[in-house]
């Protein structure tokens, strides 16, 4: 797997780093990390090849995360919009999760990624879907209806409904 | 894993070549700068840079938009390579025929031309100039055509500016085509070109805030970082153009120094691995990061200290054998090299650069004439005084980032949008969280549906008040305890260790481990009396775990200072000896007054004094040592073989073992964090008498880490009750900050109030340690420094200084107080706009 390194620009490297929010070996990694989840043939044409998501959903830090088909989404630039994911995207999410990564692009792309209705604003129904999402599949773990309801109050108290900008 | 370390180690070391080359490149261009002669003329310099173009051209053509056009404009160079001038004016024609790119590319050739007239200096960086001027012609029509659509109105505005300058310029500039040192660039022009370009260079700086994405990130980075080039050189007309491409060129370096430098930090931190692992695959992500950052910092710390005495000892001090401090006495050789003694640290161990009576107090050694004494005070002193600045910086550091974000206001949002922690990537792990986030939400619901009424207010304070009764009693128990032992060693030292057995010998420092493995767990027991929330819990228990290890330290060192004042009146006894000895060697050979040929007696046959700080440094390597053997032993038997008894015994024993009694252990993090705090205050304490006490610690630290991290992952099970830790950071640095200054208290107070013993360690032969400082002034320094420094500590001059940083420090505490008002009542009235 060393050869993964030469396979990587260096320009290309230095680019990347003025770009996002990862270290030198951390983008080495990502690199190795990504072209794993590729074939071997096409991983000479590495930066051209988009990984479906379902492959992507495979990576141990994805699989027990709940939220983890709308961060594809998010993230992935495809235009058919099923979520595959190209290896600058890949790093895109990356940075963003970095710990270097500043609050407030950490906040914009937190904020898409709980919109799961994409219209730019966290209403009731994302919010529904969200309290799911975070309590687990499983039927015991999930809250009531009522329950539902009583949290939604207690959020919607503390603010309007909240659009881009303010969160 | 191994692949991972591969990769781990030779990017580790490419980091550290890239850095130093990087370094090399540096001094080097800054030395090639002020040689370069300024005076090339400009047809020569044009004659270089368009080779050179040449050269870059045909290598980077695979990037940016028009390839073609690379192609063309190279050959179209290549045919005008021959006369000076003409040359321009041939491009310039020629790309008028080429295409529509008119009034850019002409004053993009006009501004080649001064940028190579200015750039004398930049001919050592061929690559980036070479090539930008090129493309910067090509991209010129890229650029306004991408421009209008990505770039936010504010920029395609200034984009609009510079088109109008460029047309300017080449209006300006297609008159004076031979003399391209007089532009008509005005002031302003000037001025206005300088802000944008600054502008560029801030967006290059924050580009990777933007949340775009990474295609659009990478063609404005190239836009912009042409434009940057393009343009910076034109900037540094008139008098101090040299002086501003030197100082572009300087900063450009310094940035990519600097990021080199960053990735190879981020490549030193040990067990980067290690810790990742643990993160995903169990618990505790932010504690396991401090504890971490403690080991950094703690090692980094002390191996300076190691260092310096230690090593200019062993390689310019007379070796072992030939002094009498340095030898074992003739007495003590027979059980010199036995384990037993070895381990006990007395022996050979004894008389080694390990403890301060090895050291010589000459006062110069080695050819270099190093002060020894001198420096082993002075580093005795930096490194406390270093490890308060950085134990405070990080606190201040701390302080800022947790400033915002108070517990009680908009909970139900931070509990919807900040409770997933994402580091997780076990679905076990994943379950746990799941459950205990429904809980907390479930929780969280009841408590605000209904005020939830203390049932019995008055239960829950007397078993409060009950609980700390009897944390209390713990605490004076284990004080006592610890009275007592250390009395009754006392009285086995005074009888002769010889009479009796291991345990006697050791026990203070088995007692002592004893009671800060079990109290711990019985100060828990007590506190499932409280029913505090957990964070609260847990910091009760942190201060009562530290009250116990403060008692118990300050004993220890009560009980030292009684051996100490033992050991100063055997002194007197064995100096008065000493005389009577050195007398007898001399018996009858000596005439009065004469000078005696030295007799030659082996080292190991003179009589000794007594060493008290070797003692000192002795009982604090064994006392360290002792505590790595409970940790170890703790977590052998704690973890691994409670772990292997549930797991086997489980499907023959009466009860569930896994899940209720005793079940598999989580990680302990107060308790592990405390018990760094404390080894560390003890090398504090221990490290200015026993020199080689830090090495040890880097040694055990490293080998704990490892028994540690694989505990963790094999016997231990995520936490049922899991909260941010993260908020307690600045705790453990105040304790560790208040752990410092106590430590620092008894060794302070030992160098200035006991004298050192006359017989060893750098300061023999002096009244008070601190001396030597005073000593150095005379001999080393010119007179009218001693005098200078006789006025500076009048004590008429120290106390008014002493009064004005009292007083700065109540006007700074005054300060930010208001601060921190106006800051609540900005909160306030924020909140009071948004919900009106």
């Amino acid at each position: 797997m060393g050869g993964s390194a030469s396979q990587l620009p260096r320009d290309l490297l230095g680019e990347y780093q003025e770009l996002t929010f990862l270290t030198k070996q951390e983008i080495l990694l990502a690199h190795k990390r990504f072209s794993e989840l590729l074939s071997k043939e096409e991983r000479e044409s590495i930066l051209q090849k988009r990984v479906p998501k379902s492959k992507i959903l495979t990576l141990p830090e994805l699989r027990a995360n709940p939220f983890r088909d709308r961060i594809c989404r998010v993230f992935s630039t495809s235009e058919d919009g099923d979520g595959s994911m190209s290896f600058e995207d890949f790093l895109d999410m990356l940075s963003v999760f970095s710990d270097s990564a500043t609050s407030e692009i950490k906040s914009h792309y937190a904020f898409r990624i709980f919109d799961f209705d994409d219209d730019g604003t966290l209403d009731r129904k994302d919010l529904e879907k969200l309290v799911n999402c975070l309590t687990g599949e499983g039927d015991e773990t999930r809250l009531s209806e009522s329950e539902m309801d009583q949290l939604i109050q207690n959020f919607l108290q503390d603010r309007a409904v909240m659009a881009l900008r303010p969160f | 894993m191994s692949c991972a370390a591969t990769v781990y180690h030779t990017d580790n070391i490419n980091s550290v070549h890239v850095c130093v080359r990087e370094l090399l490149v540096l001094i080097h261009d800054i030395n090639f700068l002020f040689l370069s002669v300024p005076t090339t003329p400009h047809h020569d310099c044009e004659d270089e840079e368009e080779s050179e173009k040449e050269k870059k051209v045909t290598a980077k053509t695979r990037r940016g938009n028009a390839r073609g056009r690379a192609r063309k404009d190279s050959e179209e160079e290549e045919e005008t390579r021959t006369a000076g001038q003409r040359r321009q004016r041939n491009r310039r024609a020629q790309r008028k025929q080429a295409g529509n790119e008119d009034s850019d590319s002409d004053s993009e050739s006009c501004k080649n031309k001064k940028n190579r007239a200015n750039q004398i200096s930049k001919q050592q960086e061929p690559n980036e100039d070479g090539e930008d001027d090129n493309k910067g012609g090509r991209k010129g029509r890229g650029k306004n055509e991408t421009k209008q659509e990505k770039k936010p109105d504010e920029k395609g505005k200034k984009e609009e500016d510079n088109k109008t300058k460029k047309d300017k310029k080449k209006k300006g500039s297609s008159s004076s085509d031979s003399d391209s040192e007089e532009e008509p660039i005005t002031e302003e022009e000037l001025a206005k070109l300088k802000e944008e370009v600054e502008e560029k260079k801030k967006l290059i700086a924050t580009l990777r805030n933007k949340p775009w994405q990474m295609k659009k990130k990478l063609d404005v980075l190239k836009e912009a970082q042409l434009f940057v080039e393009k343009f910076e050189g034109a900037l540094g007309k008139g008098k101090g153009k040299k002086f501003y491409a030197y100082k572009v060129m300087m900063t450009k370096k310094w940035m990519k120094f600097q990021r080199d430098f960053e990735n190879f930090k981020t490549a030193c931190i040990p067990w980067e691995m290690k810790i990742k692992e643990i993160e995903s695959n169990k618990i505790s992500s932010a504690v396991v990061r401090v504890c971490i950052l403690y080991f950094w910092v703690l090692v980094l710390c002390f191996e300076l200290s190691t260092f310096i005495i230690f090593w200019l000892q062993v390689l310019m001090g007379k070796p072992y054998g030939t002094l009498p401090r340095k030898t074992v006495p003739r007495a003590e050789e027979r059980t010199a090299m036995n384990f037993a003694t070895l381990w006990d640290f007395s022996g050979l161990a004894q008389y080694s650069v390990l403890f301060y009576g090895y050291y010589n107090n000459q006062r110069t050694i080695g050819w270099l004439k190093f002060r020894l004494p001198l420096s082993y005070f002075l580093v005795g002193v930096g490194t406390i005084a270093y490890s308060y600045m950085v134990v405070i910086r990080t606190m201040a550091r701390n302080a800022n980032e947790e400033g915002g974000g108070d517990d009680t206001s908009f909970n139900f949002s931070w509990k919807m949008f900040t409770s997933w922690d994402y580091l997780i990537g076990n679905p076990e792990t994943a379950d746990n969280k799941f459950a205990s986030i429904t809980t907390s939400f479930k929780e969280a619901i009841v408590e605000e549906q209904e005020n939830r009424k203390e049932e019995n207010i008055h239960l829950t304070r007397f078993l409060r008040v009950l609980a700390n009764f009897l944390a209390l009693c713990t605490l004076a128990g284990s004080g006592y305890l610890i009275y007592f032992v250390v009395r009754r060693s006392q009285k086995f030292a005074l009888e002769g260790l010889d009479n009796y057995g291991w345990w006697e010998r050791n026990e203070v420092n088995m007692v002592m481990s004893l009671l800060g493995m079990f109290c711990p767990t019985l100060f828990d027991v007590i506190s499932s009396l409280e029913n505090y929330h957990p964070r609260i819990a847990l910091r009760w228990q942190l201060g009562r775990i530290f009250a116990l290890f403060l008692g118990n330290l300050y004993t220890f060192i009560i009980a030292l200072m009684d051996e100490i004042n033992l050991k100063l009146e055997e002194e007197k006894i064995v100096k008065y000896n000493m005389t009577i000895w050195e007398a007898s060697l001399y018996n009858g050979t000596i005439p009065e007054n004469a000078t005696a040929p030295p007799i030659h007696v082996d080292p190991a046959d003179v009589p000794r004094g007594p060493c008290w700080e070797t003692m000192v440094g002795q009982e604090f390597v064994r006392l360290t040592i002792s505590d790595t053997m409970t940790t170890y032993i703790t977590i052998i038997i704690g973890d691994f073989l409670r772990a292997v008894f549930v797991r086997f015994f489980n499907y023959c024993w009466c009860w569930d073992l896994e899940y209720g009694f005793p079940s598999y252990s989580e990680f302990d993090i107060s308790g592990n964090v405390l018990g760094l705090i404390f080894n560390q205050g003890m090398i504090w304490m221990g490290s200015f008498y026993a020199p080689g006490l830090p090495a040890i610690n880097v040694f055990r630290l490293h080998t704990s880490m490892y028994l540690q991290c694989w505990a963790v992952m094999c016997c231990n099970v995520p936490h049922e009750r899991v909260f941010k830790a993260s908020r307690s950071n600045n705790f453990y640095m105040a304790m560790l900050l208040f752990i410092l200054f106590l430590s620092t208290l008894p060794a302070v107070y030992t160098i200035v109030s006991i004298p050192p013993s006359f017989d060893c360690g750098p300061f023999s032969g002096k009244t008070r340690m601190f001396e030597v400082i005073s000593e150095t002034l005379e001999n080393d320094f010119p007179s009218w420094f001693g005098k200078v420094f006789s006025y500076a500590s009048n004590p008429g001059l120290i106390l008014p200084f002493i009064l004005l940083m009292v007083l700065s420090i109540y006007y700074l505490n005054a300060t930010s107080k208001s601060y921190k008002e106006a800051n609540l009542d900005l909160k306030k009235k924020l909140q009071s706009v948004r919900m009106p």
